[in-house]
């Protein structure tokens, strides 16, 4: 029975616990057996509420059972990303300086969720604050790749990505400065989506980059994500930048993405190919064949300013990342230092000694990009170049519907591979990052395997507020293709 | 890799800026990895932007205003609560001024 529940999708889940077919309690035993079972090899999660779970369970069961109304996720295991502040457990963002931390109040995105009566079954792991690309910058545990415990399984949202690869939940909450929902949705042969900035409240979201962080669902199809995506979108007025309704309209992207998109355009651009795997390449221009015998028409494009994305955003994100990061102070909350001399050694060594090499190397660097002398040089070029990046996605968007390319250069790679070469690992978010300094949506989903059995994940991109095109072009290449579908075989 | 782009004093400094007490091997290794992401982000500088604005934010929005109306707030207890220490409702950290009875 419990492997039966574990296949089913999340909506597939969600119907079939409002019809009273399927009991919640027994969704969330079953992924706490898979979670026992093989979390330890795979190490997906920081934290897990089990007791609660099953405790809110068994009140959504008694609910459905009295005829009472549910939420949209009733009864639902979800994941979130443990840099999304919960009164429950702690929020420790992966790292050391926040291991005990525990969170006055919930985020947004979790009030909605329990709001829509899903149930949290527990927070996963990432790198530390939410920077890097392979998870291996947690400061807290070592996730590994579903597919291959050899491979690492992406970055930042790793865990959550990993969790629901492993079946141990049935959605996740991740969050995407520069890729980290998507890429490690690709790593994994899943489906992660990048809202617009400003779609989902970031109220509760430790911040990394603040004008790039956004919030957004993983899952199996991207169904799944629209499901998500109806609960977890709108104005919120704790975040003043989130976007009002009336310039972004909500709509229920459920039945959105049942309609295909009449004369669809895809923008391809030739030029970005070169710097991917062969085996990428040709999963993605096989996909481009799927669009095309649906009638699509494709368009070539270029832009220019695609390939200053790495550096333009390795200097807005740590320059926001250094003053973001300046609240860990050992005065307020988190770790202080055992015996600081002086007041100036709380700051220091409680920073110097729980904080890791990434989250330090990308505040040094913010730091000096800010700095008197410099300012000027790195971080407002930086600011210009960025406008010149977000003029190329608008561009693309008079000629077509929607952008198609890689998630990531390469499928997952090795552990360790990458680790002492943090430009390298940089380089890795080639074809993700240029959509947040764009602020525009964009989902990943699984489009091949390479020879390895590795997925390959194809990137998606559409105009601002156009999550529902987005979701309908990636449902309709889903509906031809079963690479979605497929599952690591877990030992 | 030529000239280094940043050094070890400029590497001091800045850690005295980010108040991070480096190691003096960290600050040797931040040399060289720095360096090597800002010879990296000089790419930039292939791009003509004179007559480009700096673009901060990617969406058209201004400033947020509310009604100034006085809310629940966290309260002193749930304010306090993850304090490495503290003193009463006080949140305690070593001596700031160095004369007793200062201010």
């Amino acid at each position: 029975m419990s492997k039966n529940i574990l296949k089913l999708t999340c909506r597939g889940l969600r119907d079939s616990i409002a019809k009273g077919e399927v009991k919640s309690s027994d969704a969330v035993s079953a992924v706490f057996e898979q979670i026992e079972k093989h979390d330890a090899k795979i190490g997906a999660f920081l934290s897990t509420f089990k007791q609660d779970a099953l405790k809110k369970a068994n009140e959504v069961d008694e609910k459905i059972g009295k005829g009472k109304p549910v939420g949209a996720l009733a009864g639902v295991p979800i994941t979130v990303k443990d840099n999304m502040c919960t009164t429950f457990g702690t929020t420790t963002c992966a790292s050391k300086i926040l291991q005990n931390f525990r969170s006055p109040y919930n985020a947004t995105v979790i009030e909605k969720l329990l709001a829509a009566d899903a149930v949290i079954i527990g927070k996963t792991n990432l790198d530390e604050f939410a920077m890097g690309s392979s998870t291996e910058n947690s400061g807290l545990k070592k996730t590994v790749n579903p597919w291959d415990y050899s491979r690492v399984p992406g970055g930042s949202s790793g865990g959550s990505a990993a969790a629901v690869a492993a079946q141990m939940c049935f959605a996740a909450l991740g969050s995407d400065t520069g890729g980290s929902i998507r890429q490690p949705a690709s790593f994994c042969g899943i489906v992660g989506l990048k809202p617009t900035y400003g779609r989902v409240s970031r109220y509760g979201l430790v911040a990394y980059g603040s004008s790039l962080d956004q919030i957004g669902p993983l899952a199996r199809n991207t169904v799944d994500c629209a499901l998500l995506l109806n609960v977890i979108a709108g104005h919120d007025e704790k975040d003043s930048t989130s976007v009002d309704e009336k310039t972004a309209p909500l709509c229920d992207w459920l039945e959105k993405i049942e309609q295909p998109v009449a004369e669809l355009k895809i923008a391809v651009v030739p030029q970005l190919f070169k710097g991917a795997d062969g085996e990428v390449v040709n999963a993605i221009k096989g996909a481009i064949e799927v669009y095309k015998k649906l009638g699509a028409e494709i368009v070539e494009i270029n832009m220019p300013h695609f390939e200053y994305a790495i550096a333009a955003y390795y200097l807005i994100a740590t320059a926001e990342a250094s003053s973001n990061l300046a609240r860990y102070d050992g005065v307020h909350y988190g770790y202080r230092t055992a015996k600081p001399a002086d007041y100036i050694e709380v700051y220091t060594k409680s920073r110097n000694e729980a904080l890791g090499q990434e989250v330090k190397r990308r505040i040094m660097l913010g730091t000096y990009a800010l700095s008197s002398g410099y300012y000027d040089a790195y971080y407002l070029k930086a600011l210009k170049v960025r406008n010149l990046i977000r003029s190329d996605f608008t561009a693309a968007f008079e000629k077509a519907d929607c952008i198609i390319m890689p998630t990531s250069p390469t499928t997952a790679f090795k552990v360790g591979e990458k680790t002492n070469d943090p430009l390298q690992m940089y380089l890795s978010d080639v074809y993700t990052i240029a959509v947040n300094l764009a602020g525009v949506p964009a989902i990943s989903i699984p489009c091949g395997f390479d020879k390895n059995n590795l997925p390959v994940g194809m990137q998606i991109i559409a105009p601002a507020f156009a999550e529902g095109k987005l979701l309908q072009v990636a449902g309709m290449f889903e509906n031809e293709t079963d690479f979605h579908t497929k599952s690591p075989v877990i030992k | 890799m030529g000239q280094k782009r940043i050094d070890i004093e400029q590497v001091r400094q800045v850690a005295k800026l980010s108040r991070l007490a480096l190691s003096e091997a960290e600050i040797a290794q931040f040399a060289v990895q720095l360096s090597a992401i800002l010879e990296y982000v000089e790419k930039l500088n292939q791009l003509d932007t004179a007559d480009v604005e700096p673009l901060a934010h990617c969406l058209p929005i201004n400033n947020c205003f509310r009604e100034d109306i006085v809310k629940q707030s966290l309260g002193t207890e749930k304010t306090l609560a993850n304090a490495p220490q503290r003193d009463e409702q006080f949140f305690k950290v070593p001596k700031i001024l160095e004369e007793p009875g200062g201010f």
